[in-house]
């Protein structure tokens, strides 16, 4: 009964100190582990920036070496940053249509039909990777066949086996996506490439440049994210057949069973910035140009402010988690993740009895201090269908 | 049944009733612009903020520790301000009128 669990590997440091350490190819990270402390530096970006000369430097492990287009929005600061959200925001809000989620439904409902039956399933590569792959052409409004083409990238297009960063893989993607934006530019349609090349920015319309950069950004970001947290939901439901019984009979409480597994499961560790000149972080001295990482697993286990951390509580009432993040850079694609979960648990709870798991292996993240469990390179299941 | 007045940003006033649930529903319900509700009410999102009128304030009572510290860091924050998710309809709260806060 410990295979769907998550350990707070952060625990200790975080009562202690309050933050951790990692050195990441030799330009360390200071890692805030409190709530509190994460949200005020999410907050004021004046110190703690995105948008550095440094593209790639944010993201840990750094893909500075890798990758020289800039990430939009995420690698922005405001003010410039609030003018490039306000072209995407309402274009990411339409997971809240009741027609995308039906389409969404269907696709679920169909993918779950499809492996109930089968005696051995794996799960990310059989569930995870097609869901999150077939999801994502409603989210870009593109043709669904599209999604063949993502899932034969693989679960590690961005990331290769020895290490997790490989640029040779990540060409893939970036080949891929000057090919869809010139066929656009060639034949605007009402998919999500054309709305931005045709989008008005400060008086002109987007770079074909930006445009990579919000797409890259589009794909990389809603991929191991949502991968990890379909997996991990699958684990949770085998090893608590009651709460799967438990959200057929309260449909109502799914909302916040989804928040309640997005903030034990906090698919996206933490995210970096640069500290823009010397300060202090919880009584710790932050040089400027030094990094700091904003640590979203550890500050959902706070527990000077979640009561009962480390279980999940289906129904949790006050849940401040920031598994979305917080403040200016919170996910711009959580409306969309939110309405994945929501109709996954939905259709579990009408079409599955009960969940054996049959063999797993864990995928461990290595922070130096910490080692985090965040999901699984494979999971091997069999589902009981409702009789 | 509560009569409940909000006033977007663009101050368009839109006046509903209802008699269960929170305000945050209520004004989601009813296509209130400026309360997104995204988290569902559980004070982790603060797209549902409103600044209460200073005469409705006892009535409706003040903030947790947790809804003060997510309001603490949003934009436009006021004594008057609290998250409607964390507000339950009652017929106590008829006539009250809320601004929407961004
Ligand atoms: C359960 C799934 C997901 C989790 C846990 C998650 C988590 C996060 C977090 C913590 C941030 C904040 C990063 C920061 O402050 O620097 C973020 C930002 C972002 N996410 Fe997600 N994400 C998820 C799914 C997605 C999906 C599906 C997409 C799009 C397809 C997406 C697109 C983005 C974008 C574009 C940003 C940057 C927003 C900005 O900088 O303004 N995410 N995400
Ligand atoms: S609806 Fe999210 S904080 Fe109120």
């Amino acid at each position: 009964m410990d295979k769907s669990q998550l350990n707070d590997p952060f625990e200790q440091a975080r009562l202690e100190k309050g933050i951790g350490h990692m050195n990441d190819q030799g330009d360390p990270v200071q890692m805030l582990l409190r709530l509190k402390d994460v949200r005020k530096a999410a907050h004021q970006w004046k110190s703690f920036q995105s948008g550095g000369d440094e593209i790639g430097r944010i993201v840990i492990p750094s893909e500075e070496k890798i990758r020289d287009i800039r990430q939009i929005p995420f690698e922005v600061d405001p003010p410039e940053h609030g003018e490039y959200r306000a072209l995407v925001d309402a274009w990411f809000k339409r997971p809240l249509e009741t027609e995308y989620q039906e389409k969404l439904h269907r696709q679920i409902e169909s993918l779950i039909d499809g492996i109930a039956q089968m005696d051995s399933v794996e799960v990310v590569s059989q569930l995870a990777l097609p869901l999150q792959s077939r999801a994502l052409t409603l989210l870009l409004n593109i043709p669904y066949e599209e999604s063949e083409t993502w899932i034969g990238w693989g679960t590690h297009v961005f990331r290769s086996e020895e290490t997790s960063l490989d640029g040779d893989k990540a060409a893939i993607l970036y080949d891929y996506i000057d090919a869809q934006i010139d066929k656009a530019i060639a034949n605007p349609g009402d998919d999500f490439y054309s709305v931005l090349l045709d989008a008005d920015f400060q008086g002109r319309k987007l770079t074909k440049e930006e445009v990579k950069g919000v797409m890259i950004l589009t794909f990389a970001g809603g991929r191991d994210t949502v991968i990890n947290a379909v997996t991990n939901t699958i684990a949770y439901f085998a090893e608590h057949p009651e709460s799967l019984k438990r959200l057929k009979k309260e449909p109502e409480i799914i909302g916040k069973a989804v928040e309640e597994l997005a903030r034990y499961f906090s698919p996206l560790t933490h995210m970096g910035r640069v500290v823009a000149e010397d300060t202090q972080v919880c009584e710790h001295a932050a040089k400027a140009n030094s990094r700091i990482s904003l640590c979203w697993a550890s500050a959902n286990r706070d527990a000077s402010v979640f009561e009962r951390p480390n279980e999940v509580v289906l129904d949790r009432k006050m849940n401040p988690h920031v598994a979305f993040g917080f403040s200016h850079h919170k996910c711009l694609g959580a409306t969309h993740a939110r309405q994945i979960l929501k109709t996954l648990i939905t259709v579990l709870s009408q079409k599955i009895e009960t969940i054996a798991i049959l063999d797993s292996k864990e995928n461990i993240e290595d922070l130096d201090q910490f080692k985090r469990k965040v999901g699984f390179d494979s999971l091997h299941v069999q589902f009981k269908p409702m009789a | 049944m509560a009569k409940i007045t909000f006033i977007t940003q663009e101050n368009e006033t839109i006046t509903v009733e209802g008699n269960s649930g929170s305000l945050m529903e209520l004004a989601v319900n009813n296509n209130v612009r400026g309360i997104d509700g995204d988290c569902g009410g559980v004070c982790s999102c603060a797209t549902c903020h409103v600044h209460l009128s200073p005469e409705h304030m006892e009535t409706v009572g003040s903030p947790s520790e947790i809804e003060n510290d997510m309001l603490e860091l949003d934009d436009n924050v006021s004594e008057y301000s609290r998250l409607s998710c964390q507000i339950q309809l009652s017929e106590a709260l008829d006539g009250l009128v809320l601004k929407v806060a961004n």
